[in-house]
């Protein structure tokens, strides 16, 4: 049989930056896909969700000589292919998005155990990118709630990995960035939620200290924990932070009105940024106004709302990265060990603060129990979340500027956000990278599976 | 292969359609989309497994009961035991048929190749027309019932980028034409479903692509055809206007286009 055709894309990640070209095949049947992996003439490729990783992780276009590869899009292979309602467990293809599990489980009580700060993401890209959400503290990432993969390898064979078969390639491939194989279908554990609102509350720290100290004495009774921080605030107020922590809402705990269809709630109008906005509408004194507006607002109080305004304000606004420019952004999230988290949040907010960048969205999470997988990015600590906008050149220096404080405290940086962090930098952040390389090497040895960023991080030369 | 296990909507009869191409982009959509509307769907294509993860998928997000049959579209002699099949499968009998299956070639091997000039027909019309003959004998029978065939805008006027492909599906808008004429009076309704580019694996990575339309908004269109029993419909709608173009330029102008 042919091959499926391939589609010449022009493809970035979420921040808009890099943007390269490859070759793009969109299987619709499972042996389209085994067809694409054993016989497209591109020397390799990966694997691509709803490319929501912000840098080069789903790129696979030529860079500096070498040639690039192809990108398989899994997004026509969507199928939820089984469900238990009496343990929560559901199997489906990689291509179902987290978006259409809540939109099908949540009226049956039912709700993602993880989310990240957007549902348009595929269930293969949440594995792959091992995300976490605002119950990491309590929960773990991801992967936590995933019992079963089933990957295509390089060599066409199906294999089935979970904790207890294929452990190691179950270890390599959660977080592994589609590095060791096309992910077909994913088994995993929902939640059961009573009702579809969460239970929030709002408190104002008034430096980091203060929202660290919250954290640390709070957390526990929180499900979602989160701080939104106030990166251009200087000085005594070095570190302000809103923290919005919540639990899920037990139907006793609701109003009145919503207490007959607890399930259910209004979806929200979306707004969408039709074009590239001029990349200076977001500078400074922009974000510093919107910062002080947003700090002034939330008042230590508490409230009731809907579970896609709690976890998803951005999908409100459809193509929000293009607020950024053509030039886009780069999100650059770190993450530093409870030992030193402290030290080294102070020394990258001063530094921020200094360069006097704006990071529009910032935010500030603990982090709890490290993911089994090999390159995953969490463990315990803090983590900061930064967007800074493509200024060019400079910007790139003064994030390996961070790069030298993040390692400096022995902390590290989230590949799944990453498009311009070295190589030697990488295999200091990440110990096991090596184990990792290993079973790539073993499973794939002539890197069918490869990407932008991992040629950049040199993820696919053998030690 | 029969799901069982699936609810119905209590109370009310659960109406049915048969929906022959299901495993098609077109198909795969149009099976949800009536789905969504509280159908049982009776999926049937050459894929058994794909079938089969497409009805666990609509079984799963909409509640209905889908099940799976094998047909090969040019296994004509099968035809019958499978609609015979098709039928028993539901105690209520169909209210729907919807035939979407098709090939579209590369035009040129079409013209060079013979034997792939004569699947595009023989899989685009003579097994179309297998099937809906024995389609319309069965909703002759029961008095009601829906009949909808998706052909294409390609079947409109001849053009020189697919025209073996246009000839088929010309030929398969003719055939509903007669058969929407032929079952006027005994109350069942035959749909012709015209759609434009849709963004399926049958057009991706085509060249000279324009108003590409989502295979959810296509199927969407159908579905609003065949509630309200249209003759013909182009889907989206946009491409009636647009194909009453294309057959109204002059051939001394359309000579000189390369559409």
């Amino acid at each position: 049989m042919n091959i499926p055709r391939s589609k010449l894309l022009s493809l970035t990640g979420w921040g808009n930056y890099p943007r390269e070209s490859s070759p793009s095949y969109r299987p619709e049947k499972s042996h389209e896909l085994l067809q694409v992996v054993r016989s497209a003439p591109e020397p390799s490729l990966i694997s691509r969700g709803f490319g929501r990783s912000y840098g080069d992780a789903a790129l696979n276009g030529a860079d500096g000589g070498t040639r690039g590869g192809g990108v398989i899009l899994h997004t026509r292979l969507c199928r939820m292919i089984a469900f238990d309602s009496s343990t929560g467990l559901l199997e489906a293809e990689a291509g179902v998005s987290l978006a259409d599990i809540l939109t099908t489980f949540v009226p049956r009580g039912w709700f993602l155990p993880v989310t990240p700060g957007t549902k348009f993401v595929t269930l293969g890209g949440a594995v792959a990118a091992d995300v976490h959400g605002k119950n990491h503290h309590r929960d773990g990432s991801f992967s936590e709630f995933v019992t079963a993969i089933q990957l295509l390898s390089a060599t066409g064979n199906v294999l089935n990995c979970s904790r207890e078969e294929n452990a190691d390639i179950f270890r390599a491939t959660i977080g592994g960035l589609g590095l060791t194989g096309a992910i077909l279908r994913v088994t995993m554990r929902l939640l059961p939620v009573q009702s579809a609102h969460i239970k929030v509350d709002y408190e104002r720290a008034a430096d980091l200290d203060a929202a660290l100290s919250l954290f640390g004495t709070g957390d526990d009774r929180y499900h979602y924990s989160v701080a939104w921080i106030d990166c251009l605030a200087s000085g005594s107020s070095l570190g302000r932070s809103v923290l919005i922590r919540g639990n899920h809402a037990p139907i006793d705990e609701l109003p009145l009105k919503l207490r007959n269809a607890p399930l259910e709630f209004r979806a929200p109008r979306t707004k969408h940024v039709p074009v590239y906005m001029p990349s200076w509408i977001l500078n400074a004194r922009s974000v510093k106004l919107f910062n002080s507006l947003f700090y002034r607002k939330h008042h230590t109080t508490s409230k009731i709302i809907n579970y896609d305004k709690f976890f998803y304000p951005l999908d409100r606004l459809s193509h929000w990265n293009r607020m950024y420019g053509r030039r886009g952004f780069v999100q650059y999230q770190a993450l530093f060990p409870h030992a030193t988290a402290r030290a080294g949040l102070i020394e990258l907010l001063e530094r921020l603060s200094q360069s006097r960048r704006a990071s529009f969205l910032a935010v500030l999470k603990t982090m709890g129990k490290a993911s089994d997988g090999l390159i995953s990015f969490p463990y315990p600590g803090q983590t900061l979340a930064l967007d800074l906008p493509n200024t060019g050149p400079d910007l790139l220096t003064f994030l390996d500027e961070l790069d030298g404080i993040v390692i400096k405290h022995g902390g590290r940086v989230y590949l799944a956000k990453d498009s311009r962090t070295s190589p030697s930098a990488v295999s200091t952040m990440y110990p096991a990278l090596a184990d990792f390389k290993r079973i790539k090497a073993r499973l794939d040895p002539a890197n069918r599976f490869s990407s932008s960023l991992a040629r950049r991080l040199k993820f696919t030369e053998h030690a | 292969m029969t799901d069982t296990s699936a609810t119905s909507a209590g109370g009310t009869t659960t109406r049915t359609v048969l929906i022959i191409g299901a495993t098609s982009g077109i198909g795969r959509a149009i099976a949800h989309e009536w789905a969504s509307n509280g159908y049982t769907v009776i999926l049937a294509g050459r894929d058994r497994d794909e079938l089969i993860s497409d009805a666990a998928d609509i079984h799963i997000r909409h509640g209905v009961q889908a099940s799976t049959l094998g047909f090969d579209a040019l296994k004509y002699e099968d035809h019958g035991p499978f609609f015979h099949a098709a039928t028993n499968q539901t105690s209520n009998g169909l209210d729907t048929i919807i035939v979407c299956h098709g090939y579209l070639p590369a035009q040129t091997d079409a013209e060079t190749d013979f034997e792939i000039a004569r699947r595009t027909i023989d899989v685009n019309y003579t097994s179309a027309i297998s099937i809906l003959n024995l389609a319309a004998a069965y909703f002759l029978a029961r008095g009601r019932g829906t009949i909808c065939g998706v052909s294409s805008v390609a079947g409109d006027r001849g053009r020189q980028s697919n025209f073996i492909y246009g000839s088929a599906k010309a030929a398969l808008s003719t055939y509903l034409a007669g058969l929407r004429h032929r079952l006027a009076r005994h109350g069942v309704k035959v749909v012709n479903v015209k759609p434009g580019f849709v963004d399926t694996g049958m057009t991706w990575g085509l060249p000279g692509l324009f108003l590409v339309a989502s295979p959810t908004q296509v199927a969407h269109a159908i579905w609003r055809a065949c509630a309200k029993g249209k003759s013909v419909a182009y889907v989206p709608g946009f491409w009636r206007f647009i194909m009453l173009i294309i057959r109204s330029v002059p051939d001394f102008l359309f000579m000189r286009t390369k559409l």
